[in-house]
């Protein structure tokens, strides 16, 4: 057993003329979630398929729970699970026949097979959707029943591939806490995503990606650092009150940014002490302060300035002031 | 998460706690093996045509249409009685409507292409042709049941052939065993063609004028030379007359040596073809 769930190095895969994936190393270490973060096109999905068994590398190799991915891709298949972009369930069964049809195919008998689909339906909420077919399940419905599909038998491994694109945010919750519990009870997870967002929230270690190679790595801490300044984030009471707080920041930290929430503006600061000093002075002069947070950039800025083209947009609104809000 | 009311917060530890237990409970069982894998995609095939029967629909209401429109408004006309005509041309709507059937084989597996799903047949420890030999196992349900309201449909016009039901059913039997071969060639296609429909239509337009131009509907004879020339050699013809020949209980063996032959090739040819397709698409 190695100490590593996924180790790759030189990935490359090219259809026609796109290198679609072009010389990509990852070091996955296990039981914890992995973000592989990029634009659309990025090569996350080629990746995954690659790691996954569905085609075979150009160049390179990579070895999946020791496993080496085209030598033994039986032994790989055995462990891991995917989750794909598209939703990889079948729609025109119900929730329930494809449970049952995955434990059969993993080997369950009958009984324990419909048994384990009872539970899984139970647990991630479909009960009472499990004789619908899937066809007419919601968006968030149909993607708790594919990640219910990868564990019907546990992986040691498991890919996930954009799983809440598309989804609405309680729903993207519900799939993060999801996440969450199955890394918390020892699976690894290799997610791809579109969103900074994401990736911040759930990963332990990213690795930014584009047109095919990795540019970045590290813990989304160290990615942030990397970019340099810390934001102060103040959001006031009462919108009128902005030109003042603007002067106030502006004379402490110099350049303010005014943001698109008529009641929020925002600074770059050096450190703790001087933000911690710039939000006394500010609600010494008489502005009310309804939320502020002093946090590192966001990954949209480290991806700007990994990449000098941005990223795309979070689902739903980012909103970094709370994030220092304790409500 | 901070954002989220606290209903909500108490309602995902709720689930979390579920989740805990259902992902911890799950030792890996030993792997299902190549028959067992087969037998459940057979499974899932007849579960979708439970589900869409729509499909089923499709494929046998054409036929029977056709047999009560050609028998009563063909029927006197080309074999001078509606009784003698029907006796003529149930068997051969029999082939028609089941290799219609077929096509559907392609366009399920190119569905399943276009939907991820296969993705993750592909990445699970079976053996690799377990999902397209179970699907096509399933499918050839599809083809009896298709077959038998052809029969059904023939018998209420008062069909009754010498054969009797021993015939019919060996009358069946072979037409399943070509519909077997000949689906291979559409799941080829499936995996070749970009969408469900262009499938649908490639299917249609390959197999409609093979079946005109065959003798389910006239004989041969009646044709202009070149036309006679291809209808005798059209293996549907073939296969019709087999068809005819089990029924009536007077089969030629060359025919049914023919039909099986043709059922092997295509067999032979497309199945690995289909397999080596599934496994790079
Ligand atoms: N089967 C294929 N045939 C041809 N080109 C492909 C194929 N699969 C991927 N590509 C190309 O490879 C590149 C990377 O695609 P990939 O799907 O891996 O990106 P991605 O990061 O998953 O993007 P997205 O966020 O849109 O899912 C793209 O330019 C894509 O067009
Ligand atoms: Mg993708």
């Amino acid at each position: 057993m190695t100490a590593l769930a996924i180790e790759a190095t030189g990935l490359v895969k090219s259809y026609g003329d796109t290198r679609a994936v072009d010389g990509v190393d990852l070091a996955v270490p296990r039981g914890s979630v992995y973000g592989v973060l990029g634009p659309n096109g990025a090569g996350k999905t080629t990746t995954i398929r690659m790691l996954a068994t569905l085609i075979r590398p150009d160049a390179g190799s990579a070895r999946v729970l020791g496993h080496d991915i085209v030598s033994e891709a039986d032994a790989v298949r055995a462990a891991v699970s995917l989750t794909g972009q598209l939703a990889s369930v079948d729609e025109d069964l119900t929730g329930r026949e494809n449970l049952v049809l995955l434990g059969r195919l993993l080997g369950l008998r009958w009984a324990p097979a419909k048994a384990r689909a009872a539970e899984l339906l139970d647990a991630f909420g479909l009960t009472e959707a499990a004789t619908k077919l899937v066809k007419h399940y919601s968006g968030g419905m149909r993607r708790r029943l594919d990640i219910a599909a990868s564990i019907v038998v546990t992986p040691e491994l498991m890919f996930l591939d954009e799983p809440t694109t598309g989804l609405d945010p309680r729903s993207r919750n519900q799939v993060w806490d999801i996440i969450r519990a199955l890394v918390a009870e020892g699976t690894t997870i290799l997610l791809c995503t579109q969103y900074l967002e994401e990736a911040d929230q759930l990963a332990e270690g990213i690795a930014v990606i584009d047109r095919g190679k990795v540019i970045a790595e590290g813990t989304p801490g160290q990615l942030k650092a990397s970019v340099g300044s810390n934001t102060l984030h103040v959001r006031l009471l009462d919108p009128d009150q902005r030109p003042q707080a603007e002067q106030v920041l502006a004379h402490d930290l110099g350049t303010v940014t005014l943001e698109a929430d008529p009641s929020a503006l925002s600074a770059a600061c050096s450190n703790a002490d001087s933000g911690a000093e710039v939000v006394a002075r500010l609600a010494g002069s008489g502005v009310a302060i309804a939320a502020f947070s002093l946090g590192q950039p966001s990954l949209d800025e480290v991806f700007l300035a990994l990449t000098g083209h941005p990223a795309e947009q979070a689902p739903g609104e980012h909103d970094p002031i709370n994030e220092g809000n304790p409500a | 998460m901070s954002t989220q009311p606290a209903a909500h917060v108490a309602a995902t530890a709720a689930d979390e706690a579920a989740v805990r237990r259902a992902i911890s409970s799950t030792p890996r069982p030993p792997k299902a093996g190549p028959v067992s894998a087969a037998l459940t995609f057979a499974w899932r095939g007849m579960l979708k045509v439970r589900h869409v029967p729509e499909q089923l629909l499709d494929v046998t209401i054409t036929p029977v249409m056709f047999v009560l429109m050609f028998t009563y408004i063909f029927g006197g006309a080309v074999s001078g009685s509606t009784g003698e005509y029907r006796d003529y041309l149930v068997p051969g709507i029999l082939v028609m409507s089941v290799l219609f059937t077929t096509v559907y084989s392609g366009v399920a597996l190119n569905t399943d292409l276009t939907k991820g799903v296969v993705d993750r047949f592909r990445s699970l420890p079976i053996w690799r042709p377990a999902p397209l030999l179970g699907s096509m196992l399933g499918d050839t349900v599809r083809y009896v049941v298709a077959g038998i309201v052809i029969i059904l449909v023939g018998v209420i016009l008062g069909f009754r052939p010498d054969g009797g039901a021993g015939g019919a059913v060996a009358a069946l039997a072979l037409v399943v065993v070509s519909a077997f071969g000949l689906s291979w060639v559409f799941t080829t296609i499936g995996l070749l063609l970009r969408s469900p429909s262009a499938v649908l239509n490639a299917g249609f337009m390959g197999i409609f004028p093979l079946t005109f131009l065959s003798n389910v509907f006239v004989e041969p004879t009646t044709l202009p030379g070149p036309l006679e020339a291809f209808v005798n050699v059209n293996p549907i013809s073939i296969l019709a007359d087999a068809s005819r020949g089990l029924m009536a209980g007077n089969a030629q063996a060359s025919d049914i040596a023919v039909v099986l032959a043709v059922a092997v090739v295509l067999t032979a040819v497309f199945a690995p073809l289909t397999t080596r397709l599934y496994r790079k698409s």
